[in-house]
């Protein structure tokens, strides 16, 4: 069910600018991984190379390789369109698609690749994922209302479980507590805890006190000022990074001293 | 949409605000309550118009009718006269929504989803154009150049398809059918209805898009899955704005289609069908007394129609306000 994942030499550009310079990461399988930083230091641009959501703002692209089980996904013969099948992504503001009931929406990536699955099976599918995600007792008595109905956290959940209704091998999650009130960051947290059971996982944040919480390594990027490219300064396990960082840049930031 | 009545302010608020401010407050307030007001007032004395002087024609006997009225047939109720051109009316207007609606959309897709951002600007401005060619231009066009050109397919489609009853009885050997009108109008309404989809497709929020395309959906699955659902509304709003001007459309109609009162289906056939503003627009010159009572009595049925089809669109819009992007 989980992959791991190997990005080599990856520059990442917006046009001309490189806005994330010579990533050399492993992400290891079921495990969660948290990326910090200060604002702009490009770890959500790094987030959305692995599963290829950076290209679609015009004029980006990536150089270096991003190897999932040692098959790069910028490969010539690679479709874009069957990584992010495999890789899942929940956002940072909760996005349930508007028009569709809370079933449609877990049913949306599923139905996407035409695949015709019976009412039965439809209804099993949208009652595991919606176990996965924490949120079946909250909703079973209204899957047919609008999604956009249910408050933030729960939405993010439902994005959740939309996002694993198709079963991928990655999931990412860019700040998908930053929109949410503590109780619901909570739920989503635990959320993290158990999914990692069976998918990797790679977490953006801005909450240093999330990362500690859920994560089992810990990538710190930075950039050396506005115009910058930022970097990749040092990953290892949680533990060491937020009780012994090898560099000073680190320890600055996780001890708040800056950022 | 829902309208916001935001409370007037009083009391503690309006003393708080200094004196010009509050002046000029006033004053925009009537400003906007008098623009207001005014396409009520305007509304209200059309249709006031419409109906004193649609009277005399409701009320007159049938053989009043024909005897006052120009080529009125014999026992024949005015809504009986009438019935045709409304059917003519709705038969031009919905053949060109038919084939209009789904060439904007492809069209605004196109420019919103999928061509290159020079590209898109240029094919913006062009659709803008097609909107500034006046209707008599259109009508000219219709009856030299379209009109020779479709005789052709009308015919093909007469000889091959015409059990399909809209494709059967005698196509015209000029083109002077209601199939060549609804094709000049639809060529009409492209605009309104392609720069309104535009708009509402080009504010499909980005997450929803996202949302589809970190699911593995294919560009075309992105606009399946939150593009069209997202612009389901304005796409209405704009078809119904287009239907109104091909309801209304006059010049076109008048300079191209061959008239006829039937009910006919045969859309490729001449003098089968008449719309009421083309009906209007050449029987006016010539009419006095009740006959003018009359056409302006087929203006009231023209003004009920569009409102009726306005008021449609609203609740279609409505209906599924819970599943909008609104909330």
């Amino acid at each position: 069910m989980a992959q791991r994942i190997d990005t080599k030499d990856l520059n990442i550009y917006y046009g001309d600018f490189l806005a994330v310079q010579d990533v050399n990461m492993t992400i290891e399988p079921k495990s969660v991984t948290a990326l910090i930083g200060p604002s702009g230091c490009g770890k959500s641009t790094f987030l959305r190379t692995l599963n290829r959501m950076h290209e679609v703002i015009p004029g980006a692209r990536v150089e270096g390789r991003v190897e999932m089980d040692g098959v790069d996904l910028y490969g010539p013969n690679v479709d874009p369109v069957a990584v992010r099948k495999n890789v899942g992504m929940v956002f940072q503001r909760p996005n349930p698609f508007p028009t569709m009931s809370i079933r449609d929406n877990v049913l949306a990536g599923v139905k996407l690749n035409n695949k015709r699955i019976s009412k039965a099976e439809a209804d099993d599918l949208v009652e595991s994922s919606l176990h996965g995600a924490n949120l079946w007792n909250e909703v079973k008595d209204r899957l047919d209302k609008p999604g956009s109905g249910l408050s933030g956290g729960q939405q993010q959940r439902l994005c959740i479980a939309r996002a694993i209704a198709i079963k991928p091998q990655v999931l990412l999650m860019d700040e998908p507590c930053s929109a949410l009130d503590p109780i619901s960051t909570i739920a989503i947290e635990d959320l993290i805890g158990e999914l990692k059971q069976e998918y990797t996982i790679v977490i953006v944040t801005h909450n240093m006190q999330q990362a500690a919480r859920v994560s089992d390594r810990t990538g710190f990027f930075n950039i050396a000022g506005t115009g910058k490219p930022g970097k990749l300064i040092e990953m290892d396990d949680t533990a060491t990074i937020f009780s012994a960082p090898a560099e000073k840049a680190t320890e600055d930031y996780v001890s708040g001293r800056f950022g | 949409m829902s309208t916001t009545v935001s409370p007037p302010a009083q009391g503690s608020r309006r003393r708080r605000s200094g004196n010009t401010d509050r002046g000029f407050n006033r004053v925009f307030r009537w400003i906007a309550v008098g623009a207001g007001a005014t396409i009520l007032a305007v509304l209200a004395a059309v249709a006031l118009f419409l109906v004193s002087e649609a009277w005399p024609a409701i009320m007159a006997s049938p053989e009043e009718l024909a005897e006052g009225v120009p080529r009125y047939p014999e026992d024949t109720s005015l809504l009986a006269y009438l019935g045709p051109l409304i059917y003519g009316t709705i038969l031009a207007a919905v053949l060109a929504l038919f084939l209009a609606v789904p060439i904007s959309m492809g069209i605004a897709l196109f420019i919103s989803h999928y061509a290159p951002r020079r590209l898109s600007q240029l094919l913006g401005a062009l659709v803008d154009l097609l909107a500034a060619i006046p209707s008599v231009i259109y009508g000219l066009w219709g009856f030299f150049t379209l009109a020779p050109v479709l005789t052709p397919i009308w015919m093909w489609l007469n000889d091959n398809l015409g059990w399909i009853p809209l494709w059967g009885g005698n196509a015209s050997p000029t083109g002077r059918s209601m199939a060549t009108v609804g094709v000049v109008l639809a060529i009409m309404i492209l605009p309104i209805i392609t720069a309104v989809s535009r708009e509402v497709f080009l504010q499909t929020p980005k997450l929803h898009e996202e949302a589809a395309l970190a699911l593995g959906a294919t560009r075309w699955e992105v606009v399946k899955t939150a593009v069209l659902p997202f612009g389901r509304s304005g796409v209405i709003s704009a078809s119904m704005l287009g239907l109104g001007r091909a309801l209304g459309e006059t010049m076109a109609v008048l300079m191209i289609l061959s008239p006829g009162f039937t009910y006919s289906l045969d859309i490729l056939a001449a003098g089968q069908h008449q719309t009421i503003a083309a009906y209007i627009a050449a029987d006016f010159p010539e009419s006095t007394g009740l006959g003018v009572n009359t056409l302006i009595a087929a203006g009231l049925a023209l003004f009920v129609i569009t409102l009726a089809v306005n008021m449609a669109a609203r609740w279609v819009v409505a209906r599924r306000k819970d599943f909008s992007g609104a909330n």
